[in-house]
């Protein structure tokens, strides 16, 4: 099995476990596009994980749109009823955990449910497949699973985390936003001589506020980010072992299949419940 | 952990699906289920409305049946007493109407018996007076009168 990767010549375990863990990237150095040579270059883009996460994200439109544009009030086909239980079950989490009316926060959560789904469920295809293909191609590296790049994980947090900030000055003001920051958890002194701690008090609030906010979209996406890798780094050990790995692969593939709907749906509720924290008037 | 361009590459592609999804799949689903939701209460509304109906209009049936069954009984009541009313005016007509002609004739037959008294009685006076002519024609004859006398009261 190891022999079939990385050009003819011979691998170790090592070998083999880094080159299923290294992206297949591209940038462009000195007006020429340049192929796995990327290290330490901000411009690079991580081809696969942009080929898979798009190719997901427009297999889940596609579908849905498919049906969404057919979409009966009447009595519903099987594929229509699979996809509103789907939308149902979104729209009840949503509902659940958002106070309040927004057009973008159930899309939202829809999208990177199914999207993060699909992208985590690339995982359960056995790790030499799709990268034995593409060496026969000519294609040196292929990680096949998206959200074990941080790059794709730390994208979707972040875009959640302004969304964040977007919808906190919008629901409190600027003034609002700041004052969130700065004025809790410990009230500053307003009169007498305790105005002198004032700033040491809001420097602590502060430091404790910031470091809040900055963890919402840091654990968001290091937590799907390290369980798709710490799974995808199993599934490779498990490959290592020859004969051995069916009943291993099998037993870890079933297991995977909780993580892999159990992340998404994770990354789908904290993503509701961050928005809707950001939403509320009073803190 | 290494950060590259990818990130801002998957950011575009995240803000393009939430739009997609946002725009043409979540608000067509949405209404579809909306819709349904709403035609589903709307049937079970009607339908219970329907359940209510029937067992008024069921109701409304067997208070209808009732009076016309009490219309009927009374109707029959009448028509039979009307009937025995009936009987009993004719029987009166027919008895009075017997009456009448059982007078009729009595009193015809009392007129028949008269003139026949009368002509009787005529006949009796004529027979007298000619039993009187031949009495004095014969002169009187005690033992002839006798005779005569009976054979007269013999006529009567």
């Amino acid at each position: 099995m190891a022999d079939t990767h990385g050009g003819g010549h011979a691998q170790t375990a090592q070998d083999y476990i880094s080159h299923h863990l290294q992206n297949l990237q591209v940038c462009r150095v000195d007006g020429e596009w340049v192929w796995n040579q990327c290290a330490g270059n901000f411009w690079t883009i991580n081809v696969d994980s942009m080929f898979f996460s798009i190719v997901l994200g427009s297999l889940f439109l596609w579908l849905f749109h498919s049906v969404a544009k057919k979409a009966t009030s009447g009595p519903p086909g099987k594929l229509q009823t699979a996809i509103e239980a789907i939308v149902g079950f979104v729209d009840t989490a949503v509902k659940d955990a958002f106070h309040g009316h927004n057009k973008l926060i159930a899309p939202l959560a829809l999208t990177i449910f199914v999207w993060v789904f699909l992208m985590n469920f690339m995982d359960l295809i056995p790790v030499d497949w799709l990268p034995w293909a593409a060496s026969l191609a000519g294609v040196d590296y292929l990680k096949i699973v998206p959200t074990t790049d941080v790059n794709v994980t730390f994208a979707m947090s972040l875009s959640v985390f302004f969304l964040i900030i977007y919808y906190s000055i919008k629901t409190k003001g600027f003034g609002g936003f700041i004052g969130e920051l700065t004025l809790h958890p410990l009230a500053p002194p307003t009169k007498g001589l305790g105005l002198i701690g004032a700033p040491f008090v809001i420097a602590f609030n502060l430091i404790l506020e910031s470091a809040s906010l900055l963890a919402k979209p840091l654990s968001l996406s290091l937590r799907l980010f390290g369980n798709m890798y710490a799974g995808e780094l199993i599934f490779i050990l498990i490959a290592l072992l020859g004969f051995y790995q069916l009943p291993l692969h099998f037993g870890w593939a079933v297991f995977h299949i909780l993580i892999v709907t159990l992340q998404a749906f994770i990354f789908m509720m904290l993503t509701i419940v961050y928005l809707s924290q950001a939403s509320q008037q009073s803190h | 952990m290494d950060f590259n361009a990818t990130l801002i590459g998957q950011t575009i592609a995240m803000i393009f699906f939430v739009w997609f999804t946002m725009k043409f799949i979540w608000p067509p689903i949405m209404n579809a289920i909306e819709a349904r939701q709403v035609a589903i209460a709307d049937g079970i509304a009607a339908a219970q409305r329907g359940q209510t109906d029937l067992e008024n209009a069921k109701a409304e049936a067997a208070k209808i049946i009732a009076e016309a069954r009490d219309q009927a009984r009374s109707i029959i009541d009448q028509a039979n007493s009307r009937a025995s009313a009936i009987l009993e005016a004719a029987k009166a007509e027919a008895e009075a109407e017997k009456q009448r002609r059982l007078e009729a004739a009595r009193a015809q037959i009392d007129v028949e018996i008269n003139r026949a008294r009368e002509e009787l009685r005529g006949q009796v006076a004529a027979i007298a007076v000619a039993g009187a002519e031949r009495i004095l024609k014969r002169e009187i004859d005690a033992a002839a009168h006798r005779d005569l006398l009976e054979r007269l009261a013999a006529e009567l």
